[in-house]
């Protein structure tokens, strides 16, 4: 733009183009969260993968990234554990699976499965920080088996249990 | 452990009004820094031999930037390339026109970072950062991740509210000395800090990175130009990257302990010389999207044990008259272009060695320290020096 143009163009009037995309995919979750899945759906059971020297993790997966050990055994985790992080999210925000805003406040953290050796993100049954802390016990709440579709969200969230 | 064959500076920055730019489209906030980079060293488009454009493509849905942006970028005919490491890609832009540079291959390389945060939904939109398999049904965008993430670090340091607030109170008022920078609050106080809305507890919006649009341009450039191009060129004396596991809860301590960062400071530290960080950065330019990430950058950084980030604000040791200035330009919680903003603590460590810092200049400035840390846990580090080093700076091949 030179100084001329520069100089006759009211910013304030700029246009912009709003546009809406919608993209659909279908994600292959793979043998690991398969064998998850189906192990959460119908039994409601947590699973992780175990190496050699016992490391435990959840998300399962092929191969300990520390150690560089395969994880080639299966092993029950939780369903109780602890909160490695927490916290209580009052800003609207988008629910991803349902397109719909979901209601604040809410409790939302990091669990460890008592067995695992690492955490994964999920809701929190809490709606103010003093229910919550680092370290306290948490327990998982599966959703009725005729609800489950194999998925995280088959955890419907974790309930405080200190 | 190899050395590079060539010496590198970075030897002109440039760097858009940040803000909300409604007036100036993506091409056009990329090419408004370009022009302000080219122009301060004095070279022409036909003189750069390559360019690497880092930015995160679902803030605005756009995925193919590199052939999009080719003019805007001035790259027609060139070596383009587009990375994206998430938070952290202007820095890995950096390092990547750092190695181009050293290796021999090119000798002009021009990074650019850029981000228009208005023009998509930043909270929608990091959501497609989440494992689609494991992650995204529970996110809680990245302001309950980092709430999640400083109750950790809490639990580990004893750090309180008011120590993180005086971070972004610091923040806010540096902004003021900046003239790019987009949240400026001359009167910022840690009781307005404390009592502003709570996003997710315990970070109040005051605590938060703003959403901005912006742009920064470096070029960095051989041993045999770039005396030629600067009084002071800002030598490149170590780079690192190192990053962690794939899933957002495999490190056992978020924020806390932040692995990959420490192993790419101790790589870089190693490389350079650097014993006492405290001591021996004369400032640095740190990855803070929120107050208490200062605090724990500052105990993984090593400028002091692990769990003294709070004594180290409250001494005042990273104000710009402390030991270790930290964010003299405002840092990420005044401005955050996501794409932009990794590249802009190296584009601001390197106006500190060159004396190009306008009002936020740390007088006598012989060694920078830049970070970038993004994604899951993706670290970048490089730093920068008055003094050309002895040798090519030495890159890990690990």
């Amino acid at each position: 733009m030179s100084s001329t143009q520069a100089e006759a163009f009211n910013r304030d009037q700029a246009i912009r183009i709003e546009q809406q995309i919608t993209l659909q995919y279908r994600f292959a979750a793979g043998y690991y969260a398969t064998h998850f899945f189906t192990a959460l759906r119908e039994e409601g059971k947590i699973l992780g993968s175990r190496d050699a020297e016992g490391h435990v993790m959840v998300p399962p997966r092929p191969v300990n990234g520390l150690s560089g050990l395969p994880m080639d055994e299966w092993v029950e985790v939780g369903p109780d554990g602890v909160l490695a992080g927490c916290t209580i999210v009052y800003v609207p925000f988008i629910d991803p699976m349902t397109g719909v805003q979901r209601p604040v406040p809410y409790g939302f953290g990091l669990v460890r499965f008592n067995g695992a050796d690492t955490s994964i993100y999920h809701l929190l049954d809490a709606t103010e920080p003093e229910q919550i802390g680092v370290g306290k016990r948490v327990e998982a709440v599966f959703k009725p088996r005729e609800e489950r579709t194999g998925s995280l969200a088959d955890i419907r969230n974790f309930r405080l249990l200190d | 452990m190899s050395s590079l064959p060539v010496r590198a500076a970075v030897v002109a920055t440039g760097q858009t009004d940040h803000g909300r730019r409604l007036d100036a489209s993506m091409a056009e906030i990329a090419r408004e820094a370009i022009d302000r980079c080219l122009e301060s060293c004095g070279l022409q488009f036909d003189d750069i031999d390559a360019v690497v454009a880092g930015n995160m493509e679902m803030f605005e849905g756009i995925y193919l930037v590199d052939q999009y942006f080719v003019g805007a970028l001035g790259a027609l005919g060139k070596p383009l390339y587009k990375l994206n490491t998430g938070g952290t890609v202007g820095a890995s832009a950096a390092l990547a026109c750092y190695h181009l540079v050293a290796s021999g291959r090119h000798r002009r390389v021009l990074g650019v970072g850029f981000q228009k945060q208005s023009e998509g939904s930043t909270q929608s939109a990091i959501t497609t950062v989440g494992d689609p398999v494991w992650e995204r049904a529970v996110m809680a965008g990245a302001i309950g991740n980092f709430a999640s993430m400083a109750s950790t670090y809490i639990a580990e340091s004893g750090v309180t509210q008011e120590q993180a607030a005086k971070v972004a109170v610091k923040a806010r008022r540096y902004a003021c000395l900046n003239p790019h920078a987009h949240l400026k609050l001359p009167d910022i106080t840690v009781e307005q800090v404390l009592e502003s809305e709570m996003l997710a507890f315990p970070i109040h919006r005051l605590d938060f990175c703003p959403s901005s649009d912006g742009a920064c341009a470096i070029v960095v450039a051989a041993e045999d130009l770039a005396g030629d191009l600067v009084e002071h060129p800002a030598w490149v004396h170590a780079v690192a990257t190192a990053h962690d596991q794939q899933y957002m809860g495999d490190s056992p301590k978020r924020l806390a302990v932040m692995r990959s960062l420490q192993a790419a400071a101790k790589k870089a530290y190693g490389l350079a010389g650097i014993e006492h960080p405290l001591r021996d950065f004369d400032v640095a330019e740190i990855y803070e999207p929120a107050s208490y990430a200062e605090l724990a950058l500052y105990e993984n950084l090593s400028f002091c044990e692990m769990g003294d980030g709070g004594r180290l604000i409250d001494e005042g040791a990273t104000l710009m008259d402390g030991q270790l200035p930290v964010n003299p330009s405002g840092g990420v919680l005044s401005t955050n272009p996501v794409g932009a903003t990794a590249m802009i603590r190296v584009a601001e460590a390197a106006m500190q060695v060159m004396g190009q810092a306008g009002e936020h200049q740390i007088p006598d400035v012989r060694r920078a320290l830049a970070t970038g840390y993004g994604g899951n846990a993706w670290t970048d580090i490089m730093i920068l020096s008055r003094e050309r080093p002895r040798a090519s700076a030495e890159v890990s091949t690990e």
